[in-house]
Parts: C-alpha cells; sequence; structure tokens
C-alpha cells in the first residue's frame, strides 16, 4: 500500500488533464440527469436565503454586510455537502460500475480529483446562484466587498473540505445513506471543534497542544476568520491542506478495497 | 506470445481461498471458456486479470504487462466485460461509449470511427440516443461488450457475457464473439456447457479455487463415460439373448437393460478401452433375428463431463 501511495504521489505530475476532464464532465453532468440537482439547489438557496432574512435578522441589524448570511454556512453546508458527495463512490460500488471505471487505463488519482472537482464545481454553482443577497446588500448600503469576495471564497473552500471528506467516506461503502450519516457526523466534528462539546472529551486527558491542534481544525473558527476579514489566509491554507489530505485518504480508501 | 498469462494466483478472502494456484495462458487466436460451478472463483481470477482485485501470490500478465505492477499499460490492452454488464444508467449509450473512449485515450475522430463500426457491428444503432437505464437486459449487455472493444484490445476478457439473454440474443452474442476471435485472445466465463461447444477453443474447468482441466472441448468429451456406448431398442421377449450376445462382442463392457416393456427393450451398451463396432453389432443382431428399431450412438456430452470433474473436489 505505502509504495502505490508513493507512486500516486509521483503521477501527480503527470496527471493527464484530459482523463480529469472526462470524469468531471460524467459525474457532473450526473448531478442533472435526475431532477436532484434543481431540488438540492432549490433547498440551499431557500434555507441560505431564509437564515439569512429571517433568522439572522438581516434588514433589522441595518449593517450593509453579510455576516448573517454567511454565519449558517457551515451548518447548511454540515447537512448538503454530505448529499451532494454521497454518492460519488457509494453508487459505483452499489451499481458495480467501479469495476469498468477501476479497470480503465487511468489512475486512481485522476478519478478520485475529477469527481471531487465534479461535486466541488456543483456546490460554486450553488453558492453563485446565491447572487441575489449580495446585489441586494448593494443596493441597500455599500458594503465591504473585498470581505464579501473573500467570504464567499471561504465559504467555497469549506464546502470542498466537506466534499473531500464526504467522498473519501463514500468510497469505504456501497450505501449512499450510511455515506450520508458518516460524513455528516465526521464533519459534524470539524464543525464543533472549536466548541466544548469536543473539547471538553479532550480536555481532561489529552496535552494543551493536541487541545490547540483540535480547536486549530475548527470549521466555524476558521471560517470566521475569513469571514471576519481577518487573517484569511491561515484559514484559507487549512482548508486547501484539509481538502488535499482527504483526497489522499481517499485515494487510499480505494486502493485497501482492491487488496482486501 | 501469450497475451494473457497467470502464474500461480491465489486469492484469500480471510479463510476461504477462492482462487488456489492457477495458472494458464492464451495466445492470440484462442478462446478460453472458463468453467466452473457457481462460487468456483471464475469471477474473482477475471477480477484479477483485469487488475481490479490484487491477488493474495502470484501474477497476471496482459500482453506481457503485469496487470498489478503495470496497471496502466496493462489495461490499454484490455477489454473487460465485469459480471453483469454494469454501465452508467443516467448516461446515453451515444455518452457512455464516448466517454470510455476518451478514457483509452482515443481522439475524438478515432473514437468516432470507432464507435460508427461498432454501432454496426453491436447493432445498437436504434438505442443510440436512449439511457442505458430504459435498455433491455440485451441491449445492456451489448453496451457492455462495445464498451470492453471500443479501444480494439488484444484481449478480451468477458464475465458471463450471454448471462440472461434469451436464446436469439445468445446466438447473436456468440456469432459476434466468433466474428472477433481470430486476432484477439479471449477468456469468456460461463456455466452454460452448449456456449463451450460453440465458440471455444479451449476449456478450463475451475471448482472451488483450483483448476481440474485445461483441454479442448474435444479432448473434455473423450473423457464422457457414455463416450462411445450405444443404445439400442429391440422387439423382443427375452432380451436377455440379445445381452448375452452382445456382451460377448470385443468391446463392450457391460449392458444395462433400461426399459422392459410390450416385448420391446431398450439396452444400453457401454463401451470398454476399445470401442465396439456399431455395423458389427447391428448385424449379430440381424443374424440372430433379433429386430432392431432404434440403434443410437450416444453423443458425449459435456455437462456429464462436468459433472464428473466437478465432483471430485465437491466433497470437500
Amino acid at each position: 500500500m505505502m509504495k502505490s501511495s508513493v507512486r500516486s504521489l509521483i503521477l501527480l505530475r503527470g496527471i493527464d488533464m484530459r482523463t480529469i476532464g472526462l470524469i468531471f464532465r460524467r459525474e457532473f453532468s450526473a448531478y442533472f440527469a435526475t431532477p436532484l440537482a434543481a431540488v438540492f439547489l432549490a433547498i440551499f438557496l431557500a434555507l441560505a436565503a431564509g437564515m439569512c432574512f429571517f433568522v439572522a435578522g438581516f434588514f433589522d441589524r441595518a449593517q450593509a454586510d453579510l455576516s448573517g448570511f454567511f454565519l449558517w454556512h457551515p451548518w447548511l453546508f454540515l447537512v448538503l455537502m454530505p448529499a451532494v458527495a454521497m454518492r460519488l463512490w457509494a453508487e459505483e460500488r452499489r451499481s458495480g460500475t467501479i469495476e469498468l471505471l477501476m479497470t480503465l487505463p487511468v489512475h486512481v488519482w485522476e478519478v478520485v480529483v475529477g469527481k471531487w472537482l465534479a461535486a466541488w464545481a456543483f456546490a460554486g454553482l450553488a453558492l453563485v446562484l446565491t447572487m441575489p443577497v449580495w446585489i441586494t446588500v448593494n443596493f441597500l448600503g455599500s458594503p465591504d466587498n473585498g470581505v464579501i469576495l473573500a467570504s464567499y471564497i471561504g465559504s467555497w473552500l469549506m464546502a470542498g473540505a466537506f466534499l473531500a471528506i464526504s467522498s473519501c467516506i463514500s468510497a469505504l461503502t456501497k450505501s449512499q445513506v450510511l455515506a450520508f450519516i458518516s460524513s455528516a457526523a465526521v464533519g459534524f466534528l470539524f464543525v464543533m471543534a472549536g466548541f466544548d462539546l469536543v473539547l471538553a472529551g479532550l480536555r481532561s486527558w489529552a496535552p494543551p497542544l493536541v487541545l490547540d491542534v483540535v480547536r486549530s481544525m475548527s470549521f466555524i473558527g476558521n471560517f470566521q476568520r475569513i469571514t471576519d476579514g481577518v487573517l484569511e489566509m491561515p484559514s484559507m491554507i487549512f482548508f486547501v491542506s484539509l481538502i488535499i489530505f482527504a483526497l489522499w485518504l481517499n485515494v487510499q480508501a480505494i486502493d485497501v478495497k482492491k487488496a482486501a | 506470445m501469450a497475451l494473457v498469462e497467470t502464474r500461480d494466483l491465489v486469492k484469500k478472502f480471510g479463510d476461504l481461498t477462492a482462487v488456489d494456484h492457477i495458472s494458464f495462458t492464451v495466445g492470440r487466436g484462442e478462446v478460453v471458456g472458463f468453467l466452473g460451478p457457481n462460487g468456483a472463483g471464475k469471477s474473482t481470477t477475471m477480477k484479477i486479470i483485469s487488475g481490479f482485485l490484487e491477488p493474495t501470490s502470484g501474477s497476471a500478465f496482459i500482453a506481457g504487462h503485469d496487470s498489478h505492477a503495470d496497471p496502466i499499460l496493462a489495461r490499454r490492452h484490455l477489454g473487460y466485460l465485469p459480471e453483469g454488464a454494469p454501465a452508467y444508467s443516467d448516461m446515453s449509450v451515444a455518452a457512455f461509449l464516448e466517454f470510455v473512449a476518451g478514457m483509452h485515450g482515443l481522439s475524438r475522430a478515432t473514437a468516432n470511427n470507432r464507435l460508427a463500426e461498432l454501432v454496426e457491428r453491436v447493432d445498437l444503432a436504434g438505442v443510440w440516443n436512449q439511457r442505458i437505464e430504459s435498455l433491455s437486459k440485451g441491449f445492456k449487455r451489448r453496451v457492455g461488450i462495445a464498451q470492453a472493444l471500443v479501444h480494439d484490445p488484444d484481449v478480451l476478457v468477458l464475465d458471463e457475457p450471454t448471462d440472461g439473454l434469451d436464446p436469439n440474443q445468445k446466438h447473436e452474442m456468440r456469432q459476434l464473439i466468433r466474428s472477433i476471435a481470430a486476432n484477439k485472445a479471449i477468456v469468456i466465463s460461463t456455466h452454460i456447457l452448449e456456449e463451450v461447444e460453440a465458440i471455444c477453443s479451449r476449456a478450463i474447468i475451475i471448482a472451488k479455487g483450483r483448476m481440474l482441466a485445461d483441454a479442448t472441448p474435444q479432448q473434455l468429451m473423450e473423457r464422457a463415460p457414455e463416450q462411445g456406448s450405444f443404445a439400442i431398442t429391440i422387439s423382443s421377449a427375452q432380451p436377455q439373448v440379445a445381452v448375452d450376445l452382445l456382451g460377448a462382442q470385443s468391446g463392450v463392457a457391460r449392458i444395462e437393460i433400461v426399459r422392459h416393456s410390450n416385448g420391446s427393450a431398450r439396452l444400453l451398451v457401454h463401451a470398454g478401452e476399445v470401442k465396439p463396432n456399431a455395423q458389427d453389432l447391428i448385424s449379430l443382431l440381424g443374424r440372430s433375428n433379433i429386430v432392431v428399431e432404434e440403434f443410437y450412438q450416444e453423443r458425449a456430452r459435456l455437462d456429464e463431463v462436468f459433472r464428473q470433474i466437478t465432483h471430485s473436489v465437491a466433497g470437500h
């Protein structure tokens, strides 16, 4: 296993963009082959706008920013991103197409990246469709559009992290339901990593360094630093690193199943 | 050079040995039938050859490339139809085959040429733009075959290509396989024995993961217990007379009276090492004024051989 993962990393340099592109196109259009995409986008937009305007009291706050809009993204993504990614691998296992796919002359890496990119692009599309919220806030006042852009990028990266984790978990099962529930559970730990709910369990025995590391992996904490417009870079790098690590694990998950 | 080769393949799932030291080679122009009862290890062996599963030990080669150490090169030469002919059900036939062609690295022009040829050959024109989930089993199987042929590979590994097809579709599938056999090495798994007689130049029988036979269908038939025996129906109230007469003939090992009623009897004459001559038996009976109503030479049946061979390990 070690050998093959080293090989995968070396091959990363020689990744065939065409293969990734083909996988990406297939997966992305698969979202639109069923009404699932439309339903998902509708739910996402309704929730995102509803949370912003009603729960967070966008109009009452009378502030020209979108912090009330982005505030809810970790929670929305916690439920919605596993739903986007759950079919990526579990469906291939259930229908047997994984046997077809993995006996084509392609590297596991290319497939993993192509699939994740498709899911990420879909999440990106959902975010783009929230544009009216941004237009509204610009119409009503003059917000700091730099912070809003950074927040959108941060939100997209956080979605990517959720998707990478969910894709990795999806590779371990042929049940989409199981993939969804497990991914949401793992995602919940990341979302809550900065809170006592997770930290209390560690505090009694783990050294302070571990507590700091866990706290630093909090999705809410990292995302907040981005939406606050302070210290964006380290948090962006955190999300990117997490994506790369989860995708690497995803490749391992496929390789392990092969030898089982 | 052998296009497919397995060397001492072993695959264990926990305590179960699914594939137990399987070694064979397949050359160009050969169609090898992989036979065995359900759960014999046919599919597992094919999954290892295709590189989908890693063997516990041993290795498999496609066109000289190790399917695990060198998977990309090996797979360029491989057309593989997995068990059940899986395909992306949400895609149209055209989109699916174009996808597979692209994944094999075919340029758009080459892919279009190949696909145009395959549409004819596999007869997919009528469903070209239909979604795969809406296709009948026969068409799905054809799509699976087309997918395996897209890049014109040297090696075809087809796991139960005719499973679930109706007799006409089976016939068409066999004709298709025969028509492409000449310049490829083909391995098909099946448990339909007539299929082996119809298209295979060689048959490998496995059971409980072990190879029990590797021979041409003719060689296998010669092992059949009824090879060279005769079924004779005579009209006689006393068949024992005929039995005594025939039993004295050279080459006759044993005679059974299968049925005896209304002055007619059916005898089964089992042959020994040397086969008795049919002409001799008929004239012998004629000389003794025994009326022969029917005289058959029993044709060896592969399923008898198959049963005999696989039963020897079934007791384990």
